[in-house]
């Protein structure tokens, strides 16, 4: 750090290196804020709607279709968005009847793990590339890889906006919606789609693995932190926005994984706004 | 005009008939109490009337027109949705059900706050708006289902089995209020329920749905030992005291809700009594 400080005209030139001069931190800064976003929207209506294990599952659908696409030699995220899309298409056909099948999607995520492992095997890359797909790559994303996670987040946040009014409807109500004239079936597979996008999106960030800590964690904590839905949202998407950044910046500092930190903090909301909602419920009585 | 009108109304659901060329004129701004076994269709004859049922046999009109989209009808489904034990606050939960069909942004506009506060105000449930769900009590719960019934102004409500699981008190709290708001706007009402007594200060006319047929008339004409004995298709009696109604099957078995009910209310005298 040079310091230049000479007696009458006093220039004094700091420089310091911060994070924000790195291309790639820029870069992570900017793909978490693109992917938090929808994580964090998409993830509220997800837990209102009981299917946090579903939106779990559908990151593993994923993994086969990101190394399927390797092993036919297309980029890996088409693959995954291609699978996460049509699996998601199909849960959403499912509907209401999804809800305790607890089995069949466990057994379907279990299979589609296996299948990855199948195709990496096949593939016989570096170990690397299965890694970044089941833990996340936030710090390799490139010019062009945020440019299509801002493209997808934009489009699936104003299709959220689009379907938000039904969702909701259709969530909290289903059989009055259903005799308004609301077409259930319909609501739930556009929302599925948007979710699938919403999965693919977020394990360029965390990885397959973890997705569920990002698109979970602060939606459910911003549940038991406000009863008021718009005011949900919001914190949804701050609370994944604000763990997502502070991750990459902790990963920058202490050179653990941003993975681990994302995954912690997330889950470590969660239970923040457990413990708070406990103690002001005990407090009232 | 007639609230509704069914001619020779046959309604099938999985593969068996539930109710069978079934005839039945309902006028405006009647309250009528549906009864009928478990299973006797009174769920099925609500849905058809939604629109959400095709007869295989005859005709529904409501308000002169064939069912669509439960136009101008309030319904209380009868399946109470998951959300209740979510911690969305009262208020958010009503306003869910304010034109929840449209596509796009779930914004209100000054109307729709309006239409919220004036149907919470009717159901006296102001209190409960900024309140979550999932400290509320079954009751409480019960008047926002009202609530979230008469957004849109209907002419006709249907209500399923409103009274379920609500104590005696509350159970006429919720009758009395239904009550009152029927008279207030003049609105025709379909009320489902296991037990007549509550609903009998309330009721203009009964229906009685078993064995496929049905039963519309008086509490005098139709709530009698050889109407009911058909309809259950079992020997049936009837006996009147005091202002109240049994309904008591000849295998010496009382109609569990209304023996229930009974039990409750001798208990609530005696407490009463203990206090005096
Ligand atoms: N979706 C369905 N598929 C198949 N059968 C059905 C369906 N819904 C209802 N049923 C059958 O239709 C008959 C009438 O059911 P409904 O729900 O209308 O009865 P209910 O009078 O409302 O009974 P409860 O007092 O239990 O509410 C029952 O035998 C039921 O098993
Ligand atoms: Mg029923």
């Amino acid at each position: 750090m040079p310091i230049a400080t000479t007696g009458m005209t006093t220039t004094t030139t700091i420089t310091t290196t911060t994070m924000l001069d790195y291309d790639f931190m820029r870069l992570a800064f900017g793909a978490g804020f693109a992917v938090a976003l929808v994580a964090g929207a998409v993830g509220y209506f997800l837990v209102l709607r009981n299917l946090a294990f579903a939106g779990h599952a559908l990151s593993h659908v994923g993994f086969a279709g990101a190394t399927g696409a390797l092993l036919v030699g297309i980029p890996p995220f088409w693959g995954l968005l291609g699978f996460t899309l049509a699996a998601s298409g199909a849960m959403g056909l499912l509907g209401e009847k999804l809800r305790g099948r607890d089995v069949a999607v466990g057994v379907i995520l279990t299979l589609s793990l296996g299948l990855g492992v199948l195709f990496l095997n096949l593939y016989t890359s570096s170990a690397s590339q299965a890694t970044a797909l089941l833990f996340g790559n936030v710090f390799g994303v490139s010019r062009t890889d945020l440019a299509a996670l801002a493209a997808l987040g934009i489009a699936s946040l104003l299709a959220l906006a689009a379907i938000s009014r039904p969702l909701i409807f259709a969530t909290l109500e289903p059989e009055l919606a259903e005799a308004k004239g609301l077409s259930l079936r319909l609501v739930s597979v556009l929302f599925l789609l948007i979710v699938g996008i919403a999965v693919a999106e977020a394990v360029q960030v965390v990885g397959i693995l973890l997705v569920f800590a990002l698109m979970i964690g602060p939606a459910a904590a911003a549940l038991q932190l406000t009863s008021s839905l718009k005011r949900g949202v919001l914190l949804s998407v701050l609370l994944a926005v604000g763990a997502t950044w502070s991750g990459i910046a902790l990963a920058y500092v202490t050179d653990w994984p941003p993975s681990f930190w994302i995954a912690t903090l997330g889950s470590a909301l969660y239970l923040a706004a457990l413990a708070w909602r406990r103690m002001k419920s005990g407090a009232q009585r | 005009m007639n609230a509704i009108e069914l001619q020779g109304v046959t309604l099938r659901q999985g593969g068996r008939t539930v109710l069978s060329r079934v005839g039945a004129t309902i006028e405006a701004g009647e309250f009528i109490g549906v009864f009928g076994p478990n299973g006797a269709g009174k769920t099925t004859l609500l849905r058809a009337i939604l629109g959400l049922l095709r007869p295989t046999a005859g005709t529904i009109q409501v308000f002169g027109e064939a069912p669509r989209n439960g136009a101008r009808i309030g319904y209380l489904p009868q399946k109470r949705s998951a959300a209740s034990n979510l911690g969305l606050n009262g208020r958010d939960f009503v306003a869910s059900a304010y034109e929840g069909t449209r596509w796009g942004l779930p914004i209100l506009g000054a109307e729709g706050r309006r239409e919220i506060d004036w149907a919470l105000e009717t159901v006296e449930a102001r209190e409960l708006a900024r309140r979550p769900l999932s400290d509320m009590s079954g009751g409480e719960r019960q008047r926002l289902l009202l609530a979230q019934a008469l957004l849109g102004k209907p002419k006709l409500l249907l209500l399923d089995e409103p009274l379920i699981s609500l104590d005696p008190r509350y159970q006429r709290n919720v009758v009395d209020l239904v009550r009152r708001v029927q008279r207030q706007l003049g609105i025709a009402v379909l009320f489902t329920a296991h037990e007549l007594n509550p609903l009998l200060p309330a009721m203009d006319r009964v229906l009685y749905l078993g064995s496929g047929r049905a039963a519309l008339g008086s509490v005098e004409e139709v709530v009698t030992g050889e109407v009911l004995s058909q309809l259950y298709g079992a020997p049936i009696e009837v006996l009147r005291i005091g202002g109240r109604i049994l309904v008591v099957s000849a295998h010496g078995e009382i109609e569990a809700d209304a023996h229930r009910h009974d039990g409750h209310d001798h208990n609530h005298d005696d407490h009463n009594h203990d206090h005096a």
